[in-house]
């Protein structure tokens, strides 16, 4: 790794403050990602932010609107929590796949979705809910914060503090895992609500998206048998050395399946 | 830059200076002349560089030493004591669940953790839990064996 200075942060406004201050600085949360970047020199900052010391970014509330998660909450965190796992158990099971049990003890929501990962598992499950990401500047739908490849609507100076997931009636999470690396060849979160269903995918794609044909199929009749008949084009999907596109093509409508008979069941 | 860090390493306070861009394992490599804690992958795969913070199992090649301060470091050259292996040490001398060693210390590491959480894992339960931690010799079926071993033994212990 190239040098870079290292800053603990004491507060959200304390790390925000930094981080508008300095041109060049990022933040460091789990650093499941960003520090195996660092190694590669995918990223040069000059500075790193610990937001690891700032307890009001950490942990679980439930209210009437939803699961509140803070941002720097690790995996395990979530998977554990049992109130959470009560509630909206798909959050719980996307958690507890991710990865291996060292990153779950390291890794955190705010980090996975700040840095969309096309094939991360914390997307999918934001997408699917209809999240919303909450910054130290606003909120955001999920529908408009993951915007493309590692690419999301936070602007500069801007910091994700805490995902409210609103409850679904019910709602499933199938993934097909890397088996070396247990990201999602291909991941679906499906999730109905009163007001329709969702159904979000992760890995098929160079950023999290929403398949409205199996929303309006689901919509009908909230049924794996709702989804016959229809087909996914393996235009613009990912297509390399761990799976073509054909490939991930067919596993949507195969964790699509299975994530509407984890709903119901 | 330099970063001041103090922490518990191995049940001692110890402080160290520590270059920002410097990682636990080295910390505790070089630094602390603790070379038990090994460095496989160095990209968070393998598993061999596994020590506990706070209690928890992490990969030490993916953690900055700067992040250590006020926690409690635990690596594997702290877990036998009063000269007796622990039952984990133990299981694995008795059900030969190492060939060239060189993942052990990990295996070790996050067995323990596993067993923290889940005293008494099914066969698929410990398969499951190390899957960050690869090893290259023995195909697994003896350490799986072997910390299912050490599960009874410290069930019997009642620890």
């Amino acid at each position: 790794m190239r040098e870079f200075d290292y800053y603990r942060a004491g507060s959200v406004r304390d790390a925000a403050k930094r981080l508008a201050a300095s041109g060049n600085a990022m933040l460091l949360a789990g650093g499941m990602t960003l520090l195996p970047a660092l190694k590669m020199r995918l990223n040069e900052p000059s500075e790193l932010i610990d937001l690891g010391g700032i307890d009001e970014l950490k942990g679980v509330k439930l209210s009437r609107k939803g699961a509140h998660i803070g941002a720097t909450t690790t995996h395990v965190e979530v998977a554990g929590n049992v109130e959470l796992r009560a509630a909206i158990p798909v959050i719980s099971q996307a958690a507890e796949s991710i990865g291996d049990p060292q990153v779950r003890n390291r890794g955190t929501l705010g980090g996975s979705v700040a840095n969309n990962d096309p094939a991360a598992d914390y997307p999918a499950v934001a997408l699917g809910l209809g999240a919303t990401i909450i910054t130290n500047k606003r909120k955001i739908s999920a529908d408009s914060f993951f915007v493309g490849l590692f690419e999301t609507a936070l602007g500069t100076g801007e910091m994700v503090t805490e995902v409210l997931f609103p409850l679904p009636q019910r709602a499933g999470y199938a993934k097909f895992p890397n088996p070396a690396t247990r990201y999602a060849l291909v991941g679906v979160c499906v999730a109905q609500f009163k007001s329709g269903v969702r159904v979000a995918v992760t890995g098929a794609g160079p950023s999290v998206y929403r398949l409205e044909d199996f929303e309006e199929a689901l919509e009908g009749d909230f049924s794996s048998d709702a989804l016959d008949g229809l087909s996914v084009s393996a235009a613009n999907l990912n297509d390399d050395m761990h799976a073509s596109a054909e490939y991930r093509a067919h596993l949507v409508g195969v964790m699509a399946r299975r994530a509407v008979a984890m709903a119901l069941d | 830059m330099d970063v001041q860090v103090s922490f518990t390493l191995n049940g001692k306070m110890v402080s160290a200076a520590a270059g920002s861009a410097t990682l636990l394992v080295d910390l505790l490599r070089n630094r602390f002349g603790l070379t038990g804690t090994h460095v496989g992958c160095d990209t968070s795969q393998c598993g061999a560089c596994v020590v506990h913070v706070d209690g928890a199992s992490v990969k030490s090649c993916t953690m900055l030493a700067a992040q250590i301060d006020g926690c409690a470091v635990d690596t594997i050259e702290g877990l036998s004591g009063n000269g007796e292996l622990h039952p984990l040490q133990q299981a694995f001398h008795e059900h030969h669940a190492l060939q060239c060693g060189f993942c052990t210390p990990g295996m070790i590491m996050s067995a323990a953790d596993l067993l923290k959480r889940n005293p008494r894992p099914s066969e698929l339960e410990v398969r499951d839990w190390l899957e960050g931690n690869m090893c290259r010799c023995t195909g697994y079926h003896n350490i799986v064996k072997a910390v299912r071993a050490a599960a009874g033994v410290m069930g019997e212990e009642g620890s």
